[in-house]
């Protein structure tokens, strides 16, 4: 991977994001908006929670034969004139496009929104070869001007104000009226879709990723509302299609499933407004259309993940619900993930691809509230897998010394209940006896993590294990 | 060892499967051929006139505009008028597409292109060759006759839509592709569209008109 993972530093980057005024702003806008529409998409439809069963069982069906369908796909992609390309990780794929692009002597290529892109670090490549990457969803375009990487896996510029975006465009388009209006988010998006429109018609490439591909066919499938997507790949004489093995899908029918829980699942639209399905290049007596057709189907650790106990993560099809749902990536955003998938199933899928080594504090990231699970429309149980990672994490001993020793100390008395019983009551007591006054800590000895956020509630009479005892004798 | 042959193992390895196991490759085969459908929401399962009702009120609760028309012959009046009333230019481009080629455009003042736009067209007009009633999702593919640039570079895009081609739910338009193309081959492009072009990509606020048209105009046809 290219994109230099941060996620060790994980503690750090929080502190950060939490101190950091611009993000909590922008976070706000998180917090509402996602949750409501997701909630009233669902309702509407009185077969979400059978379509969420299905989607799940097609994609699992997949998994149990994605050699086959992955072979599938091959064949009809290439019998529509399509090349397909398989890449075993970042750095064959980001060659196999720098070879295409050299071949047809590209100066510059638009991009449609693509995580796998993000992932390979796709742009890096390009541009140090001289060739220049535009970013052409607004969110990314945005990002690209900034220098960052996504902070959501659909709203990449989630972290970003509107006066940022302002100042950022003022910055960038100098050869525009600097006494321009731009107090609006609609004048901001008519001067990106102004901006953009010139670099659509000039680009020598263009290169999406792909939200499903599908067998039955050998079709490359992209959901997006802006339409940069289409007009990246309709416009430029060659489309390459950049996309992760796990993509696949049976059948025409199987796709038209799962599309009915994605944007419900996403920005509770009931569809995105345009979910285009591309086959192969410009066929006789198509008057537009790419002269070539490339996929680049990318591995990196996906293949590792079968059969094991990740392999439900593959099931996921990117909508961001479990990140939209939870209240840590609430309060951190998705930077201080350290890499390009934040949130739940950031969490979960980081590990598997870069190593729990370099990610191992991500699965920690988690209140395990459930909330991310329960709207997962393809039902990844993610807080189980994150408990996974932490039992990893910790038979590797990479957890730190203090965690190790507070785990094994609670060991100690968890094996011996008449002990725990008598310690827990001690201490119980004598918090009472302490806090007696003010019924809270401001300051507690080995809890300064817990404090210097929050009061710590002062214990009121007993144990529950004694209340409970009391109770059921009582009976 | 190729890139590909190392993925294939590689996935066969975690797996703990053959390549040639009769029953995997078998359900593989099934399950493209029966094409199985899934859960079918029960909305836009109603008779016809339901139907082109239900598609109307999705398409417009998604920001589109809808206007219904007797006959074919009353499209090009209905789209004069449009453009009049939003004060644009009287041009749009056509594709080839025989019924849309067919209709008494010389009865009205608009100024007719045809072919792929270049990216200075601000009207359009394309043909649907369904509309779903499901969600208000119009269907278009690629070819001479309705070319896919027509769908994303003009400011304004309408689309003549016939009432008989409203179907249900995405299922139906695979079918009644297949009746065209062959099961298991499509157009190059096929184009679902739902509203016009928008973001929210600025702190969460729907913004429409990004980079595809601003404003989508459907002309249902009755008869």
């Amino acid at each position: 991977m290219s994109v230099h993972p941060t996620s060790n530093q994980f503690k750090g980057n929080v502190h950060q994001a939490l101190g950091n005024a611009k993000l909590q702003q922008a976070m706000g806008f998180v917090r509402t908006g996602f949750i409501d529409k997701r909630k009233a998409a669902a309702d509407r439809l009185p077969e979400f929670e059978a379509l969420r069963d299905n989607a799940r069982e097609i994609k699992d069906h997949v998994l149990a034969h994605l050699d086959l369908y992955l072979e599938r796909y091959e064949k009809k992609a290439t019998e529509a004139g399509g090349q397909v390309h398989y890449a075993r990780d970042a750095a064959e794929a980001r060659n196999l496009i720098l070879d295409i692009c050299r071949r047809v002597e590209a100066k510059t290529v638009t991009k449609g929104k693509s995580m796998i892109a993000e992932e390979i670090g796709l742009n890096a490549h390009l541009e140090a070869a001289g060739i220049e990457p535009i970013e052409t969803d607004l969110g990314e375009y945005i990002i690209q001007l900034r220098g960052e990487i996504p902070s959501h896996i659909i709203a990449p510029a989630v972290h970003v104000t509107q006066d940022q975006v302002e100042s950022d465009f003022r910055r960038v388009h100098t050869h525009l009226d600097p006494a321009r209006d731009l107090s609006e988010p609609s004048s901001l998006l008519a001067e990106a879709r102004g901006v953009l429109r010139e670099r659509f018609l000039k680009a020598d490439v263009g290169i999406t990723g792909a939200n499903f591909l599908i067998a039955e066919t050998g079709t490359s499938i992209i959901v997006t509302n802006e339409g940069n997507g289409d007009l990246t790949q309709i416009l430029p004489r060659v489309h390459i299609v950049l996309a992760s093995i796990e993509k696949i899908v049976p059948t025409l029918e199987d796709v038209s499933q799962i599309l009915r829980v994605l944007a419900r699942s996403a920005t509770g639209q009931e569809m995105s407004v345009y979910t285009t399905f591309s086959t192969g290049p410009r066929r006789k007596g198509d008057p537009d259309g790419p002269e070539e057709y490339h996929v680049v189907l990318l591995d990196n650790g996906r293949s590792a993940m079968l059969g094991g106990e990740f392999e439900e993560m593959l099931r996921c099809i990117r909508c961001g619900a479990c990140m939209n749902h939870c209240p840590v990536y609430h309060a951190v955003g998705g930077h201080a993930y350290g890499w390009v998938y934040p949130g739940p199933m950031g969490a979960v899928l980081t590990p598997s691809l870069i190593g729990v080594d370099k990610a191992g504090h991500l699965p920690n990231a988690s209140t395990f509230c459930g909330r991310c699970e329960s709207v997962c429309p393809m039902r990844i149980p993610l807080p189980k897998m994150m408990r996974s990672w932490r039992e990893r994490e910790f038979e590797r001993n990479l957890a730190p010394a203090t965690v190790r020793s507070g785990l094994g100390l609670w060991a100690f008395f968890a094996r011996r209940p008449r002990l725990y019983g008598l310690a827990t009551n001690l201490a119980m007591k004598a918090l009472t006896w302490a806090g007696r006054k003010k019924g809270r800590f401001t300051w507690l000895p080995l809890a300064g993590g817990w404090t210097q956020y929050r009061d710590f509630a002062a214990p009121q009479g007993e144990t529950f294990q004694a209340k409970w005892k009391r109770e059921r004798g009582s009976k | 060892m190729t890139a590909r042959a190392d993925i294939l193992a590689n996935i066969r390895r975690s797996l703990g499967v053959a390549a040639s196991e009769r029953m995997r490759v078998q359900a593989v085969e099934d399950r493209i051929e029966r094409s199985p459908r899934g859960v079918i929401p029960a909305r836009g399962q109603v008779d016809p006139v339901a139907r082109r009702d239900l598609f109307k009120a999705q398409a417009e609760g998604v920001q589109a505009t809808v206007e219904v028309v007797a006959n074919a012959k009353d499209v090009p009046e209905a789209v004069a008028r449009y453009l009049r009333e939003r004060n644009l230019p009287a041009t749009a481009r056509i594709g080839a597409d025989p019924v849309l080629v067919a209709m008494p455009w010389e009865d009205t003042a608009i100024e007719v292109a045809h072919g792929k736009s270049e990216g200075r067209d601000l009207n359009a007009v394309s043909r649907a060759v369904a509309g779903v009633a499901e969600t208000g999702t119009l269907v278009l593919h690629s070819g001479g006759d309705n070319p896919t640039t027509l769908n994303f570079l003009p400011d304004n895009h309408i689309v003549v839509l016939k009432a008989g081609e409203i179907v249900g739910d995405y299922e139906s338009v695979w079918s009644k592709l297949r009746m065209t193309f062959g099961k298991g081959e499509l157009p190059r492009t096929v184009n679902f569209i739902t509203g016009p072009s928008r973001s929210a990509d600025i702190e969460q606020k729907l913004q429409l008109g990004a980079h595809g048209p601003r404003n989508l105009h459907i002309v249902i046809v009755e008869k």
